[in-house]
């Protein structure tokens, strides 16, 4: 793990994986690389930590998920946001501006 | 909606599984199929782009088992797993389980049947309205030590009337016998006699009908009407349980009133003092007995509702101020009267309760015997399944599953067991009850009571208990620290080391516990044969006995049943087999009267030389092999007409004749008043007999004075039949004899002497306590030798490769017998040694059961100490025994 790769709190990994999701439903692996991309490669998705994730979101009611056809014609289980889900994405990046906030000002004023 | 959510998952997770893990098995399949595409679009060869795809999954089992963890309901997913995965292993292991088992379950069947009886007598409260605050009270005789006696009739109206501290008292009868006259004849039923605020005072209202009137308390009882309450049970067996009984009437008592009843008790209603009575009648039919006038006939139990607010020592010195007014009042008979009062429960149970407590203490070490015996099997079983966990450790398992694992192992063992043991405590409880002979549980209503739902308190308790030792024992022992030497198990010489301390601790203490157990029942044992070949004063084998009542009003006169008494000796005494026959008013371990004796020639004892009284006509203590000392018997001359003679036995004779000769000394009852006294007749002293116990096999000492019988004509009489051939056999034809001199003869309680001593009180208990006891005792014995068997055979096991190489250096086959049964003498030393001490505390607790024994009877302790030896010794020589035979080349290779 390089440095800048930083473990994921499960908080803030639940907020990555329903932003990731907030466009289009998609599979797992999709997710993963999804976050990979969107943080700049800082946040690597284990698969053990991942499909955990899902199972328990999906679980919450916020994910649903459906068979579906890959890119290459492979059958994948494809996950996307419920209304519960998008109601959850927005209070936590509500949430999360504003402990960063905090955090931020917290830094500066040291 | 995330809980509704979460709902239908734990729904799906548990009924869906099967579903569900092919889903997520094809999920990540499929997963790992897009990841190794995606690699090889990066440019890798398929080969490796598998290989780098599998490790960046890192396991697809461990990936489930995350997600499995994140589930709803893992929690109860698991257990389901573990409870299914504790019976696998039990069933492989069916010896095992069988023995844990079958041990649990006795001790806790044991410990539960002894509660559910300890329980109902001493933990529920009375099945009365705030049975707290009842009291029973009773007067004392100053002199002795405070046990208390009945009250007189009147002197319980100086109480009723003069009290500050009941909201309401009562007096009763013990259990009597009445003649009750009822469509189909006459019938003696039993019956009880109290004052009409009987059940006020309780507080119990008959759940049909109406309870007694209340009167004015009257020294005239004729004044109180004459009706009767029936119990449940009577209700349903004379009247059929039907509602119309209200108003009918049958004739009761000697003077054959018309009494109506006009109530029935609740089902559950007991009043033990009182016996299980069928009717229950107030004082009225005592109205024409002498007794009823006299302050020195105490025959009536009182019982109490104190005031709210007032304690037992303020009513204590209440009724003990009455009772000093009463001996300044009437000091004949009254000058030492004290009185007392006891907590009614505490007055009902305290004879009992240290038998109870005796059997539960016993029950409870056997309890304890087989939690250590289970405690080590599980010990044993931890230690051969290190291998086991290390490898599931390894394979990824949870610290906290595997102690779970061990938890719900200990719980399916213990939940059998406690079934198994709940069962076979219902059935005991059944087999108990069923032990006791009727008559004798009359006299305990409560032991009948239905289990409470403390016992399934208990239960759960003694679970509990079980619970935590079993399921933490192991795990404690867990060796999840140690991966790596429990993988090579091949340490196990140095591993086992800490587990033979604790294996040998829990042999110390279960060989302790079990001598505590064996004394116990030895000294009771020894009692119970002390008692049973305890003097009596007569002979019991070859000796009939029955009580007979003539119930036609001509024999009520004196010199008709004075013929009625010889036509029935006459009778009898020829029939064949017959050697000797005689009739008194109470017949021996029956009971005797009392009365207040002076001496003539002597000052003045006033009236309280309480002694024994039977009368007994002709031939009766010939009849009986009574043992006369010096004098002589009573002749037919001893008859109405002829000087007053009496008869003495040898504990009166030394306690008033200390120093002289009784023959031909005179003495005289006592009369009511004091004045009277000169003016009563002299009874000549012409015999001296030894002791009879008069009352039960364990009294000691009392004096009794016997003369001829002159019945009274309110009662029946007893007769005593000598036989020559088994007393058994002649019974019936005894009783058809006697119905054949008149129709209207009564006879009950037909039975043999050796029978009346077997079913005696004090036998009986003696005899419950000591089988009981000594049930649990051998029990112990086993469960003890099994676990001992069980700690030496596996240290032997585990010593296996170095008895090897001993012998392979040249060690002897004795010294190798020596080295184990060394072992084991060491650890029955220690045990033995902590049991003696235990006992010797624990035994001194009991010494009101026992009798003829002291609690540190040497004897008995040897005994037991050499038993368990020899029985300690035989557990460590069979293993003993199997490492002699260790072949040094095949044990340097075990492991």
């Amino acid at each position: 793990m390089s440095p800048e790769q930083t473990n994921l709190l499960q908080g803030t990994l639940d907020l990555v994986i329903l932003k990731a999701l907030a466009l289009e439903e998609m599979h797992g692996l999709g997710i993963s690389r999804r976050i990979e991309q969107i943080t700049k490669g800082t946040f690597q998705v284990k698969p053990g930590s991942l499909f955990p994730a899902l199972h328990r979101m999906e679980e919450a009611g916020w994910l649903s998920s459906a068979w579906g056809e890959s890119e290459n014609n492979r059958r994948a289980k494809y996950y996307k946001l419920t209304k519960a889900g998008r109601q959850q994405l927005g209070a936590e990046t509500k949430r999360w501006g504003r402990i960063s906030l905090a955090i931020a000002r917290a830094l500066e004023t040291s | 909606m995330p809980s509704f959510s979460r709902a239908i998952s734990l729904w799906r997770n548990f009924f869906h599984r099967q579903q569900i893990e092919t889903e997520l098995d094809e999920e990540l399949r499929s997963h790992l199929e897009l990841l190794t595409e995606h690699k090889v679009k990066e440019g890798m060869d398929s080969q490796e782009a598998r290989r780098a795809a599998h490790i960046e999954l890192g396991g697809v089992e461990q990936v489930k088992e995350e997600v499995r963890a994140v589930r709803a309901g893992v929690w109860l997913d698991t257990l389901l797993q573990d409870i299914h995965f504790a019976f696998r292993m039990l069933r492989k292991k069916p010896g095992f389980t069988v023995v844990a088992v079958i041990t649990l379950a006795l001790g806790i069947a044991s410990t539960v049947a002894i509660f559910g009886f300890v329980d109902s007598a001493l933990i529920r409260p009375l099945p009365y309205h705030n049975s707290s605050h009842l009291v029973a009270v009773g007067e004392t005789d100053l002199r002795s030590s405070g046990k208390l006696v009945g009250y007189s009739y009147l002197n319980y109206l100086d109480v009723a009337r003069a009290n500050l501290s009941f909201a309401a008292s009562a007096a009763y009868h013990g259990p009597a016998t009445f003649a009750l006259t009822y469509a189909t004849g006459v019938h003696l039923v039993p019956a009880a006699v109290v004052t009409p605020s009987f059940f006020r005072t309780l507080g119990v209202t008959p759940i049909l009908g109406k309870d007694f009137d209340p009167v004015p308390l009257s020294e005239d009882l004729q004044t109180i009407p004459a009706t009767i309450i029936l119990s449940y049970a009577a209700w349903q067996n004379w009247f059929a349980g039907r509602p119309d009984v209200l108003g009918k009437t049958v004739t009761f008592g000697v003077k054959r009133e018309l009494y109506s009843v006009i109530g029935v008790l609740p089902r559950s209603f007991e009043f033990a003092p009182a016996g299980t009575p069928d009717f229950w009648t107030t004082l009225r039919p005592y109205a024409p007995s002498a007794c009823y006038k006299s302050r020195g006939c105490e025959t009536l139990g009182v019982v109490a509702r104190l005031k709210d607010g007032v304690t037992l020592p303020q009513a204590l010195s209440d009724v003990q101020a009455i009772a000093a007014q009463e001996s300044r009042l009437y000091p004949d008979p009254d000058k030492y009267r004290g009185a007392s009062i006891l907590p009614l429960g505490q007055f009902i149970f305290g004879d009992i309760e240290p038998i109870l407590l005796a059997l539960l203490g016993a029950a409870a070490l056997l309890l304890l015997i087989s939690y250590v015996n289970v405690a080590t099997l599980l010990l044993v079983r931890s230690q051969n399944r290190r291998h086991e966990f290390s490898v599931r450790r390894i394979l990824g398992a949870g610290r906290a599953r595997l102690t779970q694992q061990f938890v719900i192992e200990g719980f399916v063992v213990v939940a059998l067991s406690t079934a198994l043991g709940f069962a076979i405590a219902i059935l005991a409880r059944g087999l108990l009850l069923k032990l006791i002979p009727a008559d004798m549980l009359d006299s305990m209503p409560y032991l009948r009571t239905e289990w409470h739902w403390h016992v399934a308190a208990f239960v759960a308790a003694l679970v509990l208990i079980a619970l935590i030792l079993f399921a933490v024992t192991p795990a404690l022992q867990l060796p999840l620290a140690g991966l790596r030497a429990g993988l090579a198990s091949g340490a196990t010489a140095s591993t086992g080391t800490a587990w033979r301390s604790l294996g040998a601790q829990l042999v110390v203490i279960e060989l302790a516990t079990t001598m505590v157990l064996l004394t116990g029942a030895g000294l009771l044992g020894k009692s119970l044969y002390k008692l049973l070949h305890v003097d009596i004063g007569f002979t019991p084998s070859h000796l009939a006995t029955l009580w007979m009542a003539a119930r036609d009003l001509k024999y009520l006169q004196n010199d008709q049943d004075l013929a009625l008494q010889r036509e029935v000796v006459t009778r009898l005494q020829n029939l064949p087999g017959v050697r000797g026959v005689g009739v008194a008013n109470d017949l021996p371990l029956g009971g005797d009267g009392g009365t207040q004796i002076g001496f003539v020639g002597r000052p003045a004892l006033g009236f309280n030389n309480e002694v024994g009284h039977v009368q007994v006509g002709v031939g009766y203590l010939p009849a009986l092999k009574a043992r006369l000392l010096a004098g002589r018997d009573f002749n037919e001359n001893d008859n109405m007409q002829a000087p007053l003679v009496a008869i003495i036995n040898q504990t009166l004779a030394r306690r008033y004749f200390a120093n002289e000769n009784p023959i031909g000394k005179q003495i005289f009852y006592h009369a009511h008043d004091i004045s009277l006294e000169a003016s009563q007749p002299p009874i000549q002293i012409v015999g001296v007999i030894a002791d009879i116990k008069q009352n039960s096999l364990d009294e000691s000492g009392r004096a009794d004075l016997y003369t001829p019988f002159v019945q009274s004509p309110d009662s029946g009489f007893a007769v005593a039949v000598r036989t020559s051939q088994d007393a058994a056999s002649v019974l019936p034809l005894l009783v058809s004899t006697l119905q054949k001199i008149d129709s209207t003869i009564v006879v009950v309680d037909a039975t043999t002497m050796p029978e009346i001593i077997e079913h005696s009180w004090a036998a009986y208990m003696h005899r419950a306590s000591a089988w009981l006891t000594g049930g649990f005792a051998a029990l112990a014995l086993l469960l003890s030798a099994v676990g001992q068997y069980g700690v030496i055979a596996y240290s032997v096991s585990r010593r296996t490769r170095e008895i090897g190489v001993r012998m392979a250096l040249g060690a002897q086959r004795k010294e190798v017998l020596r080295l184990v049964l060394g072992e084991g003498a060491r650890l029955g030393l220690i045990g033995l040694s902590i049991g003696v001490v235990a006992s010797l505390v624990a035994t001194r607790w009991m010494s009101s059961l026992l009798f003829g024994v002291e609690p540190a009877d040497p004897l008995t302790f040897v005994t037991v100490a050499a038993l368990l030896s020899l029985i300690a010794l035989l557990a460590c020589y069979i293993p003993a025994r199997r490492a002699t035979r260790v072949d040094p080349i095949v044990a340097l290779r075990y492991e």
